[in-house]
């Protein structure tokens, strides 16, 4: 193996995992604040594909605008779904919030499937490349590594600058005692399901100027992004970025080395064996 | 033992194996195969349903992946026939054997997490065992494997072949739910049910929380491991995407959610009614295409406004039902 392949697939792997990462801060936004699997997050992201796709195929919205778009268009989607779905059984046993954000991935794609029927699709635009001697870099591809990082420093400073992310931290440390502050907690578990959502949705239209997609394909980036959130520690958002960047690395580094149906093998016995040893992720403390 | 002998003339059981029982030998009265498909794939419902009911209802942990042990038995026992010709009920039973060795192998360790962190740990299992299977090229990768017809001469013909699956899924059913009635009776049953309720405090008063969820896991795992033997051996192929399907666990969930959690009668409550609701939505021209959407609109509201599902509602606005109604 030359060398220029290995940093080749380097450099592409941690690209791809920056935006896995997005993917997964939403997730773990959610379960950190809420103690919610967010088994819809698939569907969203299928969803922020498929915005992003309409409003550059239809209205000729170029994607990296209409990306600002779908950051609105997923906070308010994810505000109603809360109330709407979640809210009622939010104190309940886990089986029923993992049922009823199932029930919500099912909505999604049923329509979704009903509307755009299950073949590919794929944004037609390019942005060039970026060469250094043999290697090449697709321009979307380090687009969306620089996006995904500016949404996760913009999430940072929203959570620690201004006072509802304050209010999203305390009612994640604590909600009983954040109430007892005077912090209405159901306005801000609804937020943080929304920029939970808003997030995945970006992640689904950055991806989708890469990759091809159909209304299915966000279950195996949800699947991901469970791998991911385990491996830095599941309610840590930083640690998403880093489970991120390693499930990205995984996936171009070691195909190198080994099949690439492989992978997969690897990445859920890693979630399973990390769960077991290291519930508190690779970056957890304890 | 006597005790549990007793148990097993109560009304609440016997009303409920005798309608299974009836419903059983309709098809081979009437000779009708569309009959025979359609209460083959309850029977296969009751039998999932009442065997997820023993770690999700009875114990509380929210085994999302389950449909793994579904998976492996069917693996296992089809292998055993295709290889080795291997006649299907001693295959069916090493598939269930295997299966609950599995269990308690993965039970070591995944049982030791509570709440969301063992529903994941199941997803997870399911998916690495799916993608382990797709790479496994002596069972025929992503591709499957195929039984050649003739291995159906054996039982007497392919048609005989389909009737033993049939009358053994019966048999199963039957089994698994007569299982699920002597748990929900017996102290065992009792220690889950007080696991479900506050493991903490079943653990101070001295129940051996470990065993019990241990052996929860297992029976819960043994009886899948059959059900996808004798579903894999009527279907005549097995490949990784059928086996291991995340949405047949979501299924089994709803079957056992939608009749009852925790208790005896829901899962085949939950069963019936979950295969006419699929039926209506699969068949009926306006919901045909959404029956994805429509099925999580239901799902939803039943979630929000039934939590303890149809049994657990009459049982609790109708008390006299708690006498006939486990």
């Amino acid at each position: 193996m030359n060398a220029e392949v290995l940093i080749d697939s380097i450099i592409s792997g941690l690209l791809l995992g920056l935006v896995y990462g997005l993917a997964a801060i939403g997730l773990n936004l959610i379960w950190g604040v809420m103690k919610v699997i967010n088994l819809s997050h698939g569907a969203f992201i299928a969803l922020g594909m498929f915005s992003i796709w309409i409003l550059y195929t239809s209205f000729g919205i170029f994607p990296y605008i209409g990306i600002i778009m779908i950051l609105g268009l997923g906070l308010v989607l994810g505000i109603i779904t809360y109330f709407g779905a979640l809210h009622r059984v939010i104190d309940a046993p886990e089986l029923s919030t993992l049922l009823a954000t199932f029930s919500v991935s099912l909505i999604i794609i049923g329509f979704g499937t009903f509307i755009f029927k299950t073949n590919p699709k794929a944004l037609d635009f390019s942005l060039g490349g970026i060469e250094a001697g043999s290697i090449v870099i697709l321009g979307t591809k380090v687009a969306t590594g620089v996006i995904s990082i500016i949404f996760t420093v913009l999430l940072y400073a929203f959570l620690y600058k201004t006072r509802p992310g304050k209010a999203i931290r305390a009612v994640s440390m604590n909600r009983t005692a954040a109430e007892l502050m005077g912090i209405n907690s159901s306005l801000i578990l609804a937020l943080s399901f929304g920029i939970g959502i808003a997030l995945a949705m970006v992640a689904g239209a950055l991806i989708a100027t890469i990759f091809p997609f159909t209304i299915l394909s966000g279950g195996g980036y949800e699947l991901k992004s469970f791998v991911i959130c385990v491996l830095g520690g599941l309610g840590s958002p930083i640690g998403a970025l880093v489970g991120g960047i390693t499930l990205g690395l995984i996936e171009s580094v070691v195909t190198l080395g080994i099949q690439t149906s492989f992978v997969p093998v690897l990445e859920f016995a890693l979630l399973v064996a990390i769960l077991v040893l290291k519930p508190s992720g690779l970056l957890g403390g304890k | 033992m006597k005790d549990s002998l007793k148990n097993l003339t109560d009304v609440s059981l016997l009303w409920l194996l005798a309608i299974i029982a009836v419903m059983a030998v309709i098809p081979p009265i009437t000779n009708s195969i569309t009959m025979r498909e359609d209460i083959f794939l309850i029977l296969q419902y009751i039998a999932l349903a009442a065997s997820l009911n023993i770690i999700l209802g009875f114990t509380g942990y929210v085994s999302f992946g389950h449909i793994v042990y579904y998976g492996i038995g069917g693996y296992v026992a089809f292998a055993l026939m295709y290889f080795y010709g291997i006649h299907l009920i001693p295959a069916m039973i090493a598939g269930g054997i295997v299966c609950a060795i599995i269990a308690y192998l993965l039970g070591e360790a995944v049982l030791r997490l509570r709440g969301a962190y063992f529903a994941i740990a199941t997803i997870g299992i399911n998916e690495a065992v799916k993608a382990l299977v797709n790479n496994l090229e002596f069972l025929g990768g992503s591709a499957g494997l195929f039984f050649n017809f003739k291995i159906y001469q054996n039982y007497g013909g392919a048609g005989n072949a389909i009737w033993l699956a049939y009358y053994l899924m019966a048999i199963l059913a039957i089994v698994v739910i007569t299982s699920n009635y002597l748990i929900k009776k017996s102290k065992f049953g009792l220690g889950l049910m007080s696991i479900r309720e506050d493991e903490d405090a079943a653990i101070v008063l001295g129940i051996d929380t470990k065993k019990y969820k241990s052996l929860a896991y297992m029976l819960s795992a043994f009886f899948p491991g059959m059900v996808g033997a004798i579903f894999f051996f009527k279907n005549g192929n097995i490949e990784p995407v059928n086996a291991f399907h995340l949405l047949k666990s979501i299924e089994m969930i709803f079957m056992v959610v939608l009749g009852g959690f925790g208790t005896v009668t829901g899962p085949f409550v939950g069963s019936l009614l979950y295969e006419r609701i699929r039926g209506l939505l699969l068949v009926n021209p306006l919901f045909k295409d959404l029956h994805m959407a429509v099925a999580g609109i239901i799902l939803l509201l039943l979630i929000l406004f039934v939590p303890s599902g149809v049994i657990g509602y009459l049982r609790d606005k109708v008390a006299i039902l708690r006498r006939y109604v486990e």
